[in-house]
């Protein structure tokens, strides 16, 4: 038998999302044949967690699912207590999720202090500072299985990933959600009109679409191997940031008309200019439905 | 730096304006802005294909001299309601010191639209200038001074306004001259702007 990479699968504040995410990968058995959980809170493993909080069992890469507080604890032990157990073990950790890497939705939780590994929105804290060189975050709501997985692959052939200031792998996360979606020459020529779950229209100008801002690449590595959020009608709701979640999601905010939020790195005369041009014109194409009813 | 074409192209538009304002956007020819900078028609051609590319250029020309005004209003550190008044003050003192930018804006360039519908689709060949108002306008509303509405009812109250009453001061109606009037003019338009 091939020795596997020995992962640890740590539950803390979550709501499984990640979990359930990581079993729509259609390759789990080829993954399984490589990999192989001590510890997972749904698939079946070889150690308890009781077990895994009382021994220091052999393991590789620790996965962090859920925010971090000191109150929260895991089989009796507090779930910070096992970080720094195994983090002293494993060659790598891994943050999954926006609420393991920035606390997330459960910041709003009655747990006290809730923050992610090194972040709590985008603040750096110095709580484990010590594990900082070990930490690849993954962000997302949920993460996409493919990135988790080919992560992991990364991580067991010793590949040198190139992090962002998030310690996100910049193959995921150097794009935006935008680059790829199927609306971008709604976007071009600024045409919403959208209805929810329609082909036309882009969601930014009205509905409230995050993707020109957000690092992602659900356009890219799609969902399901089929799809992604914007494709399919709704907006990019920003889920691999740190501010996320915000309020009003489906609604762009907008001071006098024009968007609080800009497109990623795009001054606001930039904008306004391109806006201008694009604005005089109407075409007739994109104004129409793509098929009759 | 400005090329010496570009210092000549604009000494034409200058010219131009002057004649426009004086005899009139249709009553003026090509051959009346050579003569008047004694320049030949010819050479006046090397600059300017055509009166429409001319008047084109003109209107880009004056957005951008009032957009870069406005813009260096919008980059000073003072409350939205003294950015009201300095943009007040700074169009009237266009329309009083180069008249005929003001006029050309408010009698060629939005009552002669067959001339501009080709090239100055919307809002293109004014951009700068709308591109800095809307600025006003947004960091107004992000600070929390101005009530968020949409642009063009709130571009229409402000430069309806003070086009109105430049085009009156134009055809001599007003009592007073327009420095007499900032005062109440910014304290209407930032009160009916503002939250």
């Amino acid at each position: 038998m091939k020795n596997k990479v020995r992962v640890l699968w740590l539950s803390s504040i979550a709501c499984n999302g990640n979990t359930h995410s990581f079993l729509n990968y259609p390759y789990l058995e080829q993954f399984l044949n490589d990999f192989e959980f001590i510890h997972h809170p749904v698939i079946d493993s070889e150690y308890t967690l009781k077990d895994i909080v009382s021994t220091n069992i052999a393991c590789d890469i620790l996965i962090i699912e859920g925010s971090i507080s000191d109150e929260i604890k895991r089989a009796d032990v507090k779930v910070v207590d096992t970080i720094k157990r195994y983090s002293k073990i494993v060659k790598k950790i891994v943050t999954l999720g926006t609420c393991a890497t920035f606390g997330g939705i459960f910041r709003e939780s009655g747990y006290k202090d809730t923050t992610g590994l090194h972040f709590v929105k985008e603040e750096k804290i110095d709580k484990f500072k010590n594990l900082v060189d070990k930490t690849i975050s993954l962000s997302g709501c949920p993460v996409h299985p493919e990135v988790l997985v080919n992560t992991l692959y990364a991580i067991k052939k010793s590949v040198d990933l190139q992090l962002d200031d998030f310690l996100r792998p910049k193959d995921y996360f150097a794009y935006t959600v935008h680059n790829g979606c199927t609306r971008n020459e709604y976007f071009e020529y600024k045409v919403d009109k959208h209805q929810f779950g329609e082909l036309e229209g882009c969601m930014f100008y009205d509905h409230g679409c995050q993707a020109p801002f957000t690092h992602g690449s659900c356009n890219k590595i799609l969902w399901n191997e089929v799809n992604s959020k914007t494709r399919a009608g709704l907006p990019c709701m920003g889920c691999t940031e740190p501010s996320f979640p915000k309020n009003n999601l489906y609604g762009t905010k907008k001071n006098m008309g024009i968007p609080q939020e800009l497109p990623l790195g795009v001054g606001k005369r930039t904008y306004l200019t391109l806006a201008g041009i694009t604005k005089a014109f109407k075409i007739d194409r994109l104004e129409k439905k793509l098929f009759d009813d | 730096m400005i090329s010496k074409k570009e210092k000549k192209k604009e000494l034409i538009m200058q010219s131009a304006l002057e004649l426009f304002s004086l005899k009139g956007f249709y009553n003026t020819t090509i051959p009346d802005i050579a003569g008047s900078l004694k320049m030949s028609v010819g050479n006046m051609y090397n600059y300017f294909k055509s009166k429409d590319i001319l008047a084109k250029e003109i209107i880009k020309y004056i957005s951008i001299y009032l957009g870069s005004k406005l813009r260096e209003i919008n980059e000073l550190d003072i409350s939205t309601e003294e950015k009201t008044r300095k943009i007040i003050e700074i169009y009237f003192q266009t329309a009083m010191h180069k008249p005929e930018m003001i006029d050309y804006f408010l009698r060629i360039y939005l009552s002669t639209r067959e001339v501009f519908k080709d090239g100055c689709e919307g809002m293109i060949c004014v951009n700068e200038f709308v591109t800095e108002v809307m600025i006003y306008f947004e960091e107004g509303v992000k600070c929390g001074d101005l009530r968020d509405q949409d642009f063009f009812s709130a571009f229409g109250l402000f430069m309806g306004y003070l086009g109105g009453m430049v085009f009156l001061k134009g055809e001599d109606v007003l009592p007073k001259g327009l420095d007499d009037y900032i005062d109440d003019i910014s304290y209407n338009v930032y009160k009916a702007l503002s939250v």
